[in-house]
């Protein structure tokens, strides 16, 4: 064991300062410490992408990154993004269109989904699956999940548009 | 998966880094996006007392393009390189190469250097580097170095750089001719069955000068000067492109692995070297 | 009142009751990150517990120190099977009424067997804690395949031997050799061979299906907490069986039935993962009992792939006979299945190989025998049925792949040898060769369906132009056109030859109507993904007339659902759909009465519309379930107890046999061995559809998962038992990248003995899809002379088949 160190980090626009090992992995420190479950845990070898959360602005499998290393640094969980009275239209596509069974890879997918459409608002079906692949499922084969992201970004689209 | 516990340090200058390395020798580890050293740490595979973390040292994240040199910091990422609008003009095969490592979201994290400095055989940036003619910018307690990328890998992660060194930047001609990065895996997120980087400068109806370097397919990168020789001077027609296969093939000493047997993973290193001087030609 | 202006057709939409896709209701919760998985869960003054795994796939173990791993800070105990001896809990018994090792007694049998188990105060001390343990360990031989090990002198069990080293009976009868584990045969023996010896025309083929594993995105664990004050052991788990689970640990560990509550919570997925009773059960529940604090035991994912539940591994020899136009006369299958060290199957106890009697498939073969053989070798055990009913994918794998041999062998149109050979329509109910009763099915309407769609006339022209092409020269690549046709038998099952561990397999719904005219049921299943809450709500609102959206189905806590045997081989809908179906008519049944009352009527002179009972011949006069139940609450009803509440235990008469015709487009490179899949179609037959959108994305996902067990994923050793393939980089699990969109379509033939028709689909595209990718690759070479080659169809298994054939000139 070594010695417990002083760090602080925003989660969800909220400041967490807590004594932690470095080794203690971020997805521990967001599920264990700070009861934040929507991230998962489902390789531990950054293939899965169960974990993924949003850190400074890039999509990044929480397994692997050590607390030490989110230091200072302003991550977004699933939690962050959207909630019952704020659903973010992601959520609320992959209800209308069944992207999701066990529901266990959809926290990950639909942060990972947050950036990726922030980077690309109108994405051909080629590219969600290319820009997605950092995201496994074992339940819906993709199909819908991509159909839920497709629509997504029509709906997103569509009230840019409207705002303009 | 948990690691065994370490001591963590965040410096913010190099010298910072290279005083920690300095007291505790090889049981310093520095860490860049760690995308390859946390899974084996997590593996218990990497003993590391004493990690530095790299993040926050000043000056090593920048991409500069002056003249014909291109200079790449260490701790830029895949996604970078991606995203660099400057860079993919002046060097696309840098681009083409990057969205064929890893996922979208390794490729936040994974950097340059790390890629470059961990010497792990299934890499795709090394045998990249080598093809470029890149150089690699090392300091350490005696100050700068440099290495040419290829005489930097002597064996599955045993480089040129010494344990108290810290590789800082690449960097490389800006690349003239037609490009081509061309990988088969099995999957995303896979390394390669077998990768294959080409630049090809045509002048007239013939070739010029050829460069071409492979991935996963010996213990090291390969940079196989006669693949390129064979195609100097030529039209790149069947034959040529034969002789510079066949010239690769030479060498390159695959191991059998879950990927495949040797004669697998040879046959198709001529494959997607024929492809990837195929594409670079028609781009040249 | 609303209702008046209401027109039967709204007044059905109301309900979402059966038939239509309607959103599930778990969404929310998940797509919040507000699902609550075991890992999830948190207590007060939680340890957690990791194993200490076997680096040796077989060695003695001569000593266990675990003095250093005590000092490490944090660590709280060290069990070792000495420790768990004086309980009998060192050993427990498997499903297939074998006994496993809980940790290692003496010896381990295979590579990441459960050596000690630590507990410390968190995960991190617990790892460190692992590092510690001295385990000194005596290499022995190693057996990776089950021939050798049928041939070794090597003993792998002991306790298979006399002291005379003379094999002792296993629990499915006399042992063979001292690692073989059981025969079971089906059919008659000397018929069938008779039949294929004097046959016209006979096809053989052995192939290997390979090792496996359902691998779900959440890996298998645990909370046990034992409440000394009260007594009462709370298990929480990854467990698609709560109550099996609850019966069994009751069975091992003596603690009261009444006295354990289990509760699966939600799961993230299962596919056959988390039937199976694991060590790191046993010991939780020890350590809990041991420290008086609730323990934590979560797989991490090597330990999954190594350790808890493979699947396949099943070496299949088969002979088929015909006449020269094609009619099939018989079939012979012989399997060698390797179980590993401990057979830890889960199948029905009567069937040690599953249900790999419905080999016969879709085609009415008069006589067949199978013999299947179980041996153990030094791999993990296992044995589950990942993503299908009982060893059925084995089964549809090796007919469907005998029908292509054979049409080789005839020189004819797999396409049309399927057709002449399927049973007809009019044979149902039909009883096969091999002892099962088909209870419906249309197999030729499904299959002309299917090849029209597709225009199987026009994908055969084209694959002749492109097989010439490359004679020519002009393209690397080939074309391969993947049939498959699948009858599954799922739903177990009738009590009557159906249980585990003696438990019979029926299922249960109990049903509860509030007095506002809401409701909740429970079942004896558990959703893992299937989506139970919505679907099964959706059977209750088209059978009582209340809305699916007023009624709560709950799922996994043992103390407050009936007793089921859970969710698995694609019983849910077949066994507990069913039950859920009859517990909702026991509620109309009484307020048909109380309608009556109401209405001022008889009994017999009212009749159920939608939401409501009317008077017979006027349909003004009504009420609807909801006045039906707040007066069955609230008013003084002669003869008649207050209150609406059902329950249902649903022992079927039959399983189910749905059906399917799959066809997949292939391109193949010849060179690098890489596929492409460009066209997928499934048509899929099961009986009455509760949800089309829910059966959409079984199918989607299904199909999936028989991508990749087909093109490359597997669990693979080396000669020394490690294995190969244990985390995600290796172990294939396909991305949105790697995966096509596929083509679903149907037809409907409603199972004739389940109460709404229903006959179970999440499993039927597993079944039907690894052969109809298996052949597609396959397909692509016929024109070249392959006739069989196994899976997994990798880049460099389809590089060695083309390079064999001699196309890499």
């Amino acid at each position: 064991m070594s010695k417990k160190q002083h760090y602080t980090i925003t989660v969800n626009g909220k400041e967490e300062e807590f004594l932690a090992e470095p080794r203690e992995l971020l997805i521990y420190t967001l599920r264990e410490r700070l009861n934040i479950t929507g991230p998962h845990i489902g390789c531990e070898t950054s293939h899965c992408g169960a974990c993924t959360v949003t850190i400074d602005g890039k999509s990044v499998k929480a397994c692997t990154m050590f607390v030490a290393q989110a230091d200072g640094k302003d991550v977004t969980t699933i939690e962050g993004i959207g909630g019952p009275d704020n659903l973010h239209p992601l959520q609320n596509a992959f209800k209308e269109h069944h992207g999701l069974q066990c529901g266990y890879c959809t926290p990950g997918m639909i942060t990972r989904a947050t950036k990726f459409l922030e980077e690309n608002p109108n994405p051909t079906e080629e590219e969600i699956r290319f820009g997605m692949a950092g995201n496994i499922c074992r339940c819906t084969g993709y199909q819908n999940i991509v159909k839920s992201i497709q629509a997504a970004a029509a709906e997103m689209s569509a009230v840019r548009e409207a705002a303009e | 998966m948990i690691p065994a516990a370490f001591e963590y340090y965040r410096p913010k200058d190099m010298a910072g880094v290279l005083s920690i390395l300095e007291e505790h020798g090889d049981d310093a580890r520095v860490m860049a996006g760690g995308h390859s050293l946390i899974p084996m740490m997590k593996l218990r595979m990497a003993d590391v007392g004493h990690l530095i973390d790299l993040q926050d040292v000043e000056g090593m994240s920048e991409i500069d393009i002056s003249g014909n040199t291109i200079r790449i910091g260490a701790m830029v990422t895949q996604h970078d390189i991606i995203d660099h609008h400057a860079l993919s003009a002046a060097a696309p095969i840098l681009r083409e190469a990057a969205l064929q490592i890893a996922d979208p979201q390794v490729r936040y994290m994974g950097t340059v250097g790390g890629n470059v400095a961990n010497g792990d055989p299934g890499n795709d940036m090394p045998g990249l580097m080598q093809c470029l003619d890149a150089t690699f910018h090392l300091t350490g307690p005696d100050g700068e170095h440099t290495v040419a990328a290829r005489d930097f890998y002597e064996a599955a992660y045993m480089t040129a750089r010494e344990d108290d060194q810290v590789l800082t930047a690449v960097s490389m001609p800006k690349p003239a001719g037609g490009h081509a990065y061309e990988k088969q895996k099995r999957k995303i997120g896979d390394y390669a069955t077998a990768a294959a980087a080409a630049l090809i400068v045509k002048d007239g109806f013939t070739c010029a000068s050829a460069s071409i370097a492979m991935t996963n397919l010996s213990d090291t990168p390969v940079y196989s000067e006669a693949a390129g020789a064979a195609l100097v001077g030529t039209s790149v027609d069947d034959a040529a492109v034969g002789a510079a296969v066949a010239a690769m093939l030479g060498d390159i000493d695959p191991t059998e692995d879950n990927r495949g047997p040797i004669a697998f993973k040879k046959h198709v290193a001529g494959v997607i070297l024929r492809r990837a001087i195929e594409r670079a030609w028609s781009r040249a | 009142m609303k209702d008046e202006v209401t027109s039967r057709e709204e007044r059905i939409e109301n309900l979402k009751g059966m038939g239509c896709s309607r959103k599930r209701v778990e969404d929310a919760r998940f797509t919040q990150g507000k699902g609550n998985y075991v890992d999830d869960i948190k207590l007060d003054g939680m340890l957690f517990g990791d194993f200490v795994r076997s680096p040796y796939a077989h060695a003695k173990v001569v000593s266990i120190n675990t003095e250093e791993a005590m000092k490490v800070p944090g660590v709280l105990a060290v069990l070792t099977a000495a420790d768990l001896a004086p309980l009998g809990l060192h050993w427990m018994p498997t499903l297939a009424g074998d006994k496993q090792m809980v940790l290692a007694d003496g010896k381990v049998l295979f590579q990441g067997q459960e050596v000690a188990f630590v507990v410390a105060e968190d995960r991190y001390a617990a790892a460190d804690g692992i590092e510690a343990v001295e385990v000194e360990y005596e290499e022995l031989e190693v057996l990776v395949d089950p021939f050798k090990s049928m041939g070794s002198d090597v003993v792998l069990r002991e306790d298979t031997v006399d002291d005379a080293g003379k094999p002792v009976d296993g629990a499915h009868g006399p042992r063979k050799h001292h690692n073989h584990i059981f025969t079971w045969e089906a059919g008659d023996k000397d018929p069938t061979f008779e039949v294929i010896d004097a046959a016209e025309v006979v096809a053989e083929e052995t192939m290997y299906y390979h090792r496996t594993h359902p691998c779900p995105l959440e890996t298998c664990g645990c909370v046990a907490s034992m409440d000394k004050v009260n007594g009462k052991l709370t298990l929480w788990g990854t467990f698609q069986a709560p109550h099996a689970i609850r019966t069994v640990v009751s069975l091992i560990s003596g603690i009261e039935e009444h006295n354990i509550r289990v509760i699966s919570p939600d799961i993230g997925g299962g596919f056959g993962n988390k039937v199976g009773a694991y060590p790191g059960y046993v010991c939780s529940v020890v350590a809990s009992i041991v420290t008086g604090k609730p323990v934590k035991w979560i797989e991490d994912r090597m330990d999954n792939l190594m350790t808890t539940a493979f699947a396949r591994d099943y070496w299949m020899k088969g002979r088929i006979s015909a006449t020269k136009e094609g009619k099939i006369t018989g079939l012979h299958c012989h399997v060698t299945a390797d179980h590993g060290g401990f057979d830890a199957c889960a199948d029905p106890t009567k069937f040690p190989a599953g249900f790999m009697n419905i080999c016969t498939g879709s085609y009415d073969i008069p006589t067949a025998f199978l013999e299947v053989d179980g041996v153990y070798t030094n791999k993990a055990p296992g044995g589950v049925s990942y993503r299908c009913s009982f060893r059925v994918t084995e089964a549809v794998y090796f007919i469907e792949r005998m029908i292509e041999v054979l049409a080789i062998e005839l020189s004819m149109d797999a396409a049309e040898l399927r057709r002449i050979n399927f049973i007809k329509k009019e044979q149902f109910p039909y009883t096969a060769a091999l002892g099962w009763e088909y209870d419906s099915g249309d197999y030729h309407t499904a299959w002309d369906k299917a090849l029209k769609t597709v225009d199987y006339a026009g994908l055969r022209a084209e694959q002749a132009q492109r097989v010439e092409d490359f004679k020519a020269g002009k393209t690397r690549s080939l074309m391969g056109v993947g049939l498959s046709f699948f009858t599954e038998i799922v739903g177990a099952g009738p009590v009557k030859n159906c249980d585990i561990l003696g438990l019979g397999m029926f299922d249960s719904c109990e049903i509860r109507i509030h007095p506002t005219g809401s409701a909740i049921a429970r079942l004896g299943t558990i959703s893992q993904g299937q989506g139970h809450a919505t679907t099964f709500a959706q059977i209750l609102a088209s059978e009582i007339g209340l809305p699916a959206d007023s009624i709560t189905i709950e799922e996994g806590d043992t103390d407050t659902a009936p007793y089921g045997l859970g969710t698995y081989g694609s019983r849910s809908t077949p066994v507990a759909g069913a039950a859920t179906a009859m517990a909702g008519r026991k509620i109309r049944a009484k307020a048909q009465m109380i309608a009556a009352y109401l209405l001022e009527v008889h009994d017999d002179d009212v009749e159920f519309d939608v939401d409501r009972f009317v008077v017979k011949g006027a349909p003004e006069r009504f009420k609807t379930m909801k006045d039906i139940a707040f007066a069955a609450y609230n008013q003084a009803i002669p003869g008649i107890e207050p209150g609406l509440e059902a329950v249902s235990y649903y022992d079927p008469p039959n399983m189910t046999y749905p059906f399917g015709a799959y066809v997949c487009v292939m391109d193949i490179d010849v060179d690098t061995g890489t596929t492409d899949i460009r066209r997928f179609y499934a048509l899929d037959d099961c009986g009455t559809r509760i949800n089309p959108m829910v059966i959409e994305g079984q199918v989607h996902g299904g199909l999936t998962e028989a991508l990749a067990v087909a093109l490359g994923q597997e669990i693979a050793y080396d000669d020394m038992g490690n294995v190969k393939t244990g985390t995600l980089m290796d172990f294939f699990l396909p991305t949105a990248w790697e995966v096509p969109n596929y083509e679903t379509d149907h037809t409907v033939t409603p199972s004739p003995h389940h109460p709404i028709g229903a006959k179970g689909v999440g499993e039927s595209p597993h079944v039907g899809g690894v052969p109809c990718f298996s052949n597609a690759v396959q397909d692509a070479f016929r024109a070249f002379g392959l006739r069989h080659t196994n899976m997994p169809h990798d880049h460099w298994r389809i590089w060695k088949t083309a390079n064999e054939l001699g196309l890499h000139g």
